[in-house]
């Protein structure tokens, strides 16, 4: 199994290679084409800001490589929020692969969301063996809003898009990488995909 | 819904967890990813991992534990214990660790934050504040507890947070080791000053302490190490007890 992690100037990369070799994958990071299109499966992971994040992109041509992968892609976290259309986070058109805003909360409860909240309507066959309201961590200022793609629902101050999936292309809002036995399975359930 | 979380500490010298009774009297407990993994297991919900260690070795010793910590366990943790710098921060975080805490050198330098924050998200920034009541007003001491300043903590976390602090862990030094109970006063004001999550530390003796701090404390997560070490409370009873008692947690 090639699977690649896309390599930009986003954190938490390594967090993502440690959880797969947990469930027995040796991942490779890259940030070349032709590596990432080769991949059985990529993922596209980070932590960070969504405007440097996407002229990173851009710059380097990996928005084009990114849209036009036919394997299964993981977005996670900022790498979800960069797959939809459009960011309120300094204001930047992003990947457009989901047709989702992506906006920041409002401050009726404390931002950023920390810790762990559930998800639920479950329906993807990579939340395959995962129960309703199973508990997954989170850390994000800024939330995608739900829409015909959102495979799972959380609840913060609204609902929201915990997870979406269109095509090949899936999207998880919350860390499956930190989040314990049940992030595990995630990760397995796309691996298997 | 967003739960409550019960975040265990470790105090770490030379990779080992130790714990300190109020801030002195050092007792080694074990070794620090094997105990971390343990609480994982029963249900913590992120862990702490507070660096002593005082040589020159501390870097390296550090960032090796952080790896094997990284590897092993498939929960959030912090690590924190005198970080000073950028190039200090970037070195726990490229080898795996999901947040900081930055102290001393923060109140020493509150730019600080700001650069942290700016480069790497405020999510992964959190403020240790040690704070003491004294004289009628909650102060910032520094280096363990050991020296007093003149900054009032209410002024100290406003500030703080503006700098771009994601996250308060707030201990009394008052209460820490007490075992009778949180700082409630003290967290309820900060948790109402700011809008980022606030940690609350220092005090944690019985279960019902977590009911009132999160309760009337208003804290998001509470901090606590000997209970946990000394297998006096069991986190999975601990967390069975609170939702009982009607406090949102991870079960």
């Amino acid at each position: 199994m090639n699977v690649v992690i896309i390599k930009y100037n986003a954190g938490n990369i390594r967090s993502v290679i440690y959880a797969l070799e947990r469930i027995g994958i040796q991942a490779t990071i890259s940030d070349d084409p032709d590596v990432i299109a080769s991949a059985d499966k990529v993922i596209f992971p980070g932590v960070g800001e969504a405007t440097s994040a996407m002229k990173y992109i851009r710059e380097r041509g990996l928005d084009k490589v990114i849209c036009s992968l036919q394997q299964p892609v993981l977005g996670i976290c900022l790498g979800l929020q960069l797959m939809c259309a459009h960011s309120e986070e300094g204001d930047v058109d992003c990947l457009g692969i989901f047709p989702q805003q992506v906006k920041l909360f409002p401050p009726k409860e404390k931002v950023p969301q920390i810790g762990w909240n559930d998800i639920f309507d479950l329906k993807s066959p990579v939340l395959d063996g995962i129960k309703e309201h199973s508990y997954v961590y989170f850390v994000h200022s800024y939330y995608a809003e739900s829409g015909e793609n959102t495979i799972a629902t959380a609840n913060y101050t609204m609902n929201y898009s915990a997870a979406l999936h269109k095509d090949n292309f899936y999207a998880m809002q919350y860390h499956p990488e930190k989040s314990g036995d049940v992030g595990e399975q995630m990760l397995r359930n796309f691996i298997n995909l | 819904m967003l739960t409550k979380r019960i975040i265990p500490c470790l105090d770490v010298k030379d990779g080992q967890t130790v714990k300190g009774i109020n801030f002195l009297n050092i007792q080694s407990v074990g070794d620090a990813v094997e105990l971390g993994a343990l609480y994982a297991q029963m249900g913590a919900d992120e862990l702490v991992f507070l660096d002593i260690t005082a040589t020159h070795e501390k870097r390296k010793t550090l960032s090796e534990l952080v790896t094997r910590i990284a590897k092993h366990i498939n929960i959030p943790f912090t690590v924190g214990g005198g970080i000073s710098s950028v190039e200090d921060v970037s070195v726990l975080l490229n080898c795996g660790a999901d947040k900081i805490s930055v102290n001393s050198a923060a109140v020493r330098n509150p730019q600080l934050i700001h650069d942290l924050a700016s480069q790497f998200g405020s999510q992964c920034v959190v403020l240790a504040v040690d704070t003491k009541f004294e004289n009628g007003d909650w102060y910032v001491y520094l280096n363990g507890g050991r020296i007093a300043t003149p900054i009032k903590t209410m002024d100290w976390v406003k500030e703080a947070v503006n700098l771009g602090a994601g996250e308060i862990l707030l201990t009394s030094m008052n209460h820490d080791g007490t075992k009778d109970g949180f700082a409630l006063d003290i967290t309820r004001a900060v948790s109402e000053a700011v809008n980022v999550p606030i940690i609350a530390s220092g005090g944690a003796g019985k279960m019902e302490h977590f009911t009132d701090v999160f309760k009337q404390g208003k804290a998001d997560a509470a901090l606590a190490a000997s209970i946990f070490h000394y297998k006096e409370i069991d986190i999975s009873d601990l967390k069975t007890f609170l939702r009982n008692e009607g406090v949102e947690v991870r079960l």
